[in-house]
C-alpha cells in the first residue's frame, strides 16, 4: 500500500491504495467520483477518460501511483460550462455513458488547439475524439457539439 | 402544441454531462457483496461434479448452485428451457453452473478458481445448415408462385449471409439484488430495458407473487435490445446469491464476461427466387430464412417472426411464399438486437433487388419506384396498406437531396481509388408483432399530485433514445399543460403499472398513445376555463376531492386482425419507412472501405421530439454501417473470437460519415399526434445500401455482410484470378 496524495478537481487528497490500483478504482471507490466510467478496461472505449495534468488518459490504465504530486481532473470537476452546455443542446448525449469521457477528451483538445492558435476543424475533431467510443449517437451530435463549445470559446 | 414537435433539451442532458446520473455500477450499496459465475468451458456437454478445492475456505463465500433455487431453474420468457445454472446438460460454452458472492474481489476470484466443475463433453454442433433441432418454423403464402415461374421474363436466384453483430452498449450488463426484506419483499436494480421481464423471471426462481419481486431500471447505459432478456439471468443470479448471503450483491459483468455470454444479432441466411416481368415488375417471390438461435430458444422466434414479415421488402407482389426457421446450434444463445430480424432480411431483399435491376438493365431506383408499396396495397400476409404508407415519399426524399437516380450504377470504374454509390429502401413494423399487443394488454397511469402537477408512470425505460423527453412532451400536450409540470416515475415495478418492454420501436407509438390517453381524459375529468393554467385547475380539482387519477389499458385499433396460426392478415398496426443512399470509395489495393456520404429519408409519421429522432436515426444508420462492413462478430468451437473491445471493434469518430437526415412525416391516425416508431427502422438499410456502393465501386457482387477487406479480397480475386499470388 502506497500513500498517495495528488490534487483532484483543485483540491489535494490524501488516499491509501496498493501503488498498482487502477487510477479508475481510486476515483470512483476511494474517492466516490463515480461520474468516470468504466466500459472496458482496456483502454479502448474512453469511457474512463480523465485529464492527467491536463492530457487526457485512460484511466483504467493507469496505475495509482503515476499520478503522485499530479494534477487530476474528472467530470465533477470539469468546469468549463460550455463544451457541458454544448453536449446538452446538440445531441452529444444519449445514454450518457460515454459522455463524461467525451467531454474532457473534447475540452482537451479544444484547448490544446486554442493554444497553439489552430482551427478547429470537424477533421480534426474526429481524429481527436477517435479514442472515445459512442454507441448511441453516430457521433454527429458529438462533433457538432464540440464545435459550438469551440466557436463558444473563441 | 407547444412540446410536440418542438426542440427541448432532454431531461436528463443536465445530469449526464456533469456525472451525475447514477448508474447500477454507481449505486452506493452498503455492505454489499460482490458476484461472480462460474461457467462452463466446453460448448456441448454433461455436468458431472463441481469439485471444490480443500485449499480454499468456503466459509468465506456464499455459493449457489441448481440445487439452491427455492423456485424453477429456469430462466421465464418464452419457453422454459433455459436453466438458470445447469443441472446437467451443457449446451453453450460460457453457460452458468454456479454463483459465487464474496466481500472483496479477490476473495471472489479465488473461490471462482476454486469451484472447478467436471463435465464430460458432447459433440456439438455448430452449423446452422446441418442442425436438424428448430426452435421455431414459419410459413407466409400469397397467391401461387409456382404458377408464375414458366410465364416469367427473368427468374433471378440469390443466396445472401449477413453475420451476428454485438450491440456493445458502452455500459457493461449489471444488477444489484437485495435480500428479502421483513415482508419478504426482494428488490433488484439493474441496466435493464424491460423491468416487467425481470419480475416475471424472479417470480419463477425464487417462487414469489409479483408483489414480493420489485424491479427498478437504473439509468441505463445503452441497450440495443442487449438488455430485452439477458438482465433476467443477472437479475436472478444476484438475487439467488442475496438471498444465500443475507445481505445485498452487486453482480456486474465486466466486458470480457459480457462479451462472451450475452446475446448478439442471429447469424442469417437468405435464398431469394425472384420471378420479374420485363418491365421491373416483381411477379413472385420465393424466400427461405434460415438463422442460427444458438443453444436455448429466448426470443429467437420472435425475432424470426419480424425477420420473415420483413422479407418481401416493401414492395409489392401478389405471388409470395417464404419459409423460415430459426434453429437450435451450441453457440451462446442470439438474441435481439436493434431491428430484431429485420436487418437481417432486409439486407437480402435490397441485395436481391440490385441483382433483378443488374439483369433487366434497370437503374436500381427505378426498379424499387416501379414496386414500392402505396396506399392501397397488400402486403405479403394480405394486409391492406390504407394509412400512413410513405414507401415513396422516402424514396423521393433521398433521390431528390442525392440525384442519385440520374447516378449510373454498375459502370466500370478505373484507378486505385473507385468511388460508388447503393440505394436501400426499406420499412419496418412499429410495435409488437402480430397479436403480442393485444395479449400485452400495456397500461399507463396518470394521477393528478397535490400541486397540481401530474404524474405520468409507465415501466417504458430510457436507454438513451429519449423515452423521458417524448412521454412528456405527449403528456404536456395532451393535459395542455407545461412540461415542468409532468413528473415521471421510476420505472419501478411497484410504482408503475405494466406499459411492456422497451423494444420493438413501441414505446412512442404503443406508450406515448396510453400517455396521450389517460393525459386527454385527466384534461376532460379536470376541466374549467381553460384560460387559466392546467396547473391550478388540476390542484384545485383533487383539493375538492376529485378522483385525478386516470389509468388506460391498451387495445388495438379497429380493424386490426391477426391470424397467427396461418399468418394472415394485420402483421402490424402500422409500418415505417425508410431509404437510404451510401456513398463509398473503395482502395483496390487494399480493400478498405471509406464512407464518404449518407443520406437517410425516414417517416416516423410524426416526430415527437426532432433533435431526439434525429439521434435516434444518426446512431442507428451508424451501427447499420458497422453491421455492413466494420463489425465482425464469429465464433471457434463455439467460443466467441472477438472477446475484447480491441478486437470487437465498433465506428469511431473517423468511420462515421457526415450524415444527412430528411424526417418524413406521413402522420398514423392511431397513433400519438401521429407518431409512429424510431427506434429499429435506421438498423435496416445502411447494410444493404453500403454493399451496393461497394458493388458499384468495384464490379464485384457482395452478397455477405461484413463486407471486410478480407471478403472483398477473396470475391475480387474470383473474377480477376490474373491478380492472384
Amino acid at each position: 500500500m502506497i500513500d498517495l496524495r495528488f490534487r483532484v478537481n483543485g483540491e489535494w487528497r490524501s488516499v491509501r491504495v496498493p501503488p498498482l490500483a487502477r487510477l479508475l478504482d481510486v476515483l470512483r471507490e476511494h474517492l466516490a467520483l463515480t461520474g468516470t466510467k468504466e466500459g472496458c478496461g482496456e483502454g479502448e472505449c474512453g469511457a474512463c477518460t480523465v485529464l492527467v495534468d491536463g492530457a487526457p488518459v485512460n484511466s483504467c490504465l493507469v496505475p495509482a501511483c503515476q499520478v503522485a504530486d499530479r494534477d487530476v481532473v474528472t467530470i465533477e470537476g470539469a468546469g468549463h460550462e460550455s463544451i457541458q452546455e454544448a453536449f446538452a443542446d446538440c445531441g452529444g448525449v444519449q445514454c450518457g455513458i460515454c459522455t463524461p469521457g467525451m467531454i474532457l477528451a473534447t475540452r482537451a483538445c479544444l484547448a490544446e488547439w486554442t493554444a497553439r492558435g489552430e482551427p478547429c476543424t470537424e477533421a480534426g475533431l474526429r481524429r481527436a475524439l477517435a479514442g472515445n467510443l459512442c454507441r448511441c449517437t453516430g457521433y454527429g451530435g458529438i462533433i457538432a457539439a464540440a464545435l459550438r463549445a469551440h466557436g463558444g470559446a473563441t | 402544441m407547444a412540446f410536440v414537435g418542438a426542440f427541448t433539451r432532454r431531461p436528463d442532458a443536465d445530469a449526464k454531462v456533469r456525472g451525475a446520473a447514477r448508474y447500477v455500477a454507481d449505486l452506493d450499496v452498503p455492505d454489499a457483496w460482490l458476484g461472480g459465475t462460474v461457467r462452463a468451458d466446453v460448448a456441448r456437454g454433461r455436468l458431472v461434479r463441481i469439485d471444490r478445492d480443500p485449499g480454499f475456505d468456503f466459509t468465506r463465500v456464499v455459493v449457489v448452485t441448481a440445487a439452491d433455487i427455492p423456485g424453477r431453474n429456469v430462466v421465464a420468457l418464452i419457453t422454459d428451457d433455459q436453466p438458470l445454472l445447469a443441472q446437467d446438460a451443457i449446451e453453450h460454452h460460457g453457460e452458468p453452473i454456479a454463483l459465487v458472492a464474496a466481500p472483496d474481489r479477490a476473495t471472489l476470484l479465488a473461490a471462482l478458481a476454486a469451484l472447478r466443475p467436471v463435465i464430460a463433453a458432447r459433440t456439438p454442433c455448430f452449423d446452422m445448415e446441418a442442425s436438424a433441432v428448430v426452435w421455431k418454423r414459419i410459413a407466409i403464402d400469397r397467391g401461387d408462385v409456382d404458377a408464375v415461374w414458366a410465364k416469367a421474363h427473368r427468374v433471378v436466384e440469390g443466396t445472401f449471409h449477413t453475420g451476428s453483430q454485438e450491440q456493445m452498449y458502452i455500459e457493461p450488463q449489471g444488477c444489484v439484488a437485495w435480500p428479502p426484506d421483513r415482508h419478504g419483499v426482494v428488490v433488484v436494480r439493474g441496466s435493464l430495458q424491460c423491468p416487467y421481464y425481470v419480475q416475471k423471471a424472479l417470480m419463477a426462481a425464487l417462487d414469489l407473487p409479483a408483489e414480493r419481486a420489485r424491479v427498478v431500471a437504473c439509468t441505463v447505459g445503452g441497450g440495443f435490445g442487449g438488455k430485452e432478456d439477458y438482465p433476467s439471468v443477472i437479475a436472478c443470479h444476484a438475487a439467488l446469491l442475496a438471498r444465500a448471503a443475507g445481505r445485498p450483491v452487486k453482480l456486474l459483468f465486466d466486458r470480457h464476461e459480457d462479451l462472451a455470454v450475452t446475446p448478439k444479432r442471429h447469424p442469417c441466411r437468405v435464398w431469394h427466387r425472384t420471378a420479374v416481368a420485363a418491365d421491373g415488375t416483381l411477379l413472385a417471390m420465393d424466400i427461405d430464412v434460415r438463422m442460427d438461435g444458438g443453444a436455448y430458444t429466448t426470443l429467437s422466434p420472435v425475432v424470426l417472426s419480424r425477420g420473415v414479415l420483413h422479407a418481401t421488402g416493401p414492395y409489392r407482389c401478389a405471388n409470395v411464399r417464404v419459409r423460415g426457421a430459426v434453429v437450435a446450434t451450441n453457440h451462446v444463445p442470439y438474441g435481439a438486437f436493434r431491428g430484431f430480424g429485420a436487418p437481417q432480411t432486409c439486407f437480402a431483399v435490397e441485395r436481391q433487388m440490385d441483382r433483378i435491376a443488374t439483369e433487366l438493365g434497370m437503374h436500381p431506383v427505378a426498379l424499387r419506384r416501379h414496386n414500392a408499396l402505396a396506399p392501397g396495397d397488400r402486403t405479403a400476409t394480405g394486409q391492406l396498406l390504407d394509412d400512413s404508407v410513405a414507401a415513396h415519399a422516402v424514396l423521393d426524399a433521398v433521390v431528390a437531396e442525392t440525384g442519385c437516380a440520374r447516378m449510373p450504377w454498375r459502370t466500370q470504374k478505373r484507378g486505385r481509388r473507385r468511388r460508388g454509390f447503393g440505394v436501400s429502401l426499406f420499412w419496418h413494423g412499429a410495435g409488437f408483432t402480430g397479436s403480442g399487443e393485444t395479449k400485452l394488454k400495456s397500461r399507463v397511469a396518470a394521477a393528478v399530485l397535490a400541486d397540481g402537477r401530474v404524474e405520468v408512470a409507465a415501466a417504458a425505460t430510457e436507454i438513451g433514445q429519449g423515452t423521458e423527453a417524448m412521454l412528456r412532451a405527449i403528456a404536456a400536450d395532451s393535459l395542455g399543460c407545461g412540461a415542468a409540470d409532468v413528473a415521471l416515475t421510476e420505472p419501478d415495478t411497484g410504482r408503475a403499472p405494466d406499459s411492456g418492454p422497451t423494444v420493438a420501436s413501441r414505446t412512442c407509438m404503443i406508450v406515448g398513445g396510453l400517455v396521450a390517453q389517460a393525459c386527454r381524459q385527466l384534461r376532460d375529468r379536470v376541466g374549467g376555463d381553460e384560460a387559466r393554467p392546467f396547473r391550478d385547475r388540476a390542484a384545485a380539482f383533487v383539493r375538492d376531492g376529485g378522483d385525478g387519477r386516470v389509468e388506460v389499458e391498451y387495445h388495438a385499433p379497429p380493424g386490426i386482425v391477426w391470424d397467427e396460426a396461418n399468418y394472415r392478415g394485420d402483421a402490424y398496426p402500422v409500418y415505417g419507412y425508410g431509404a437510404d443512399v451510401v456513398e463509398v470509395e473503395v482502395d483496390v489495393a487494399t480493400f478498405a472501405v471509406k464512407v464518404l456520404r449518407f443520406c437517410t429519408a425516414i417517416d416516423v409519421g410524426r416526430a415527437i421530439q426532432p433533435g431526439l429522432v434525429r439521434g435516434q436515426i444518426e446512431g442507428g444508420s451508424l451501427q447499420a454501417l458497422g453491421f455492413g462492413h466494420l463489425e465482425v462478430v464469429t465464433t471457434q468451437a463455439g467460443r466467441l473470437r472477438q472477446d475484447r473491445m480491441a478486437t470487437c471493434i465498433i465506428p469511431t469518430a473517423v468511420d462515421a460519415p457526415p450524415m444527412r437526415v430528411l424526417l418524413v412525416e406521413r402522420p398514423f391516425q392511431h397513433g400519438p399526434f401521429g407518431a409512429k416508431g424510431v427506434g429499429e427502422m435506421p438498423a435496416d438499410g445502411g447494410a444493404p445500401a453500403l454493399a451496393a456502393a461497394i458493388e458499384d465501386a468495384i464490379g464485384i457482387a457482395v452478397d455477405a455482410v461484413p463486407a471486410t477487406p478480407e471478403r472483398l479480397l477473396a470475391a475480387w480475386l474470383q473474377t480477376h484470378p490474373e491478380e492472384a499470388l
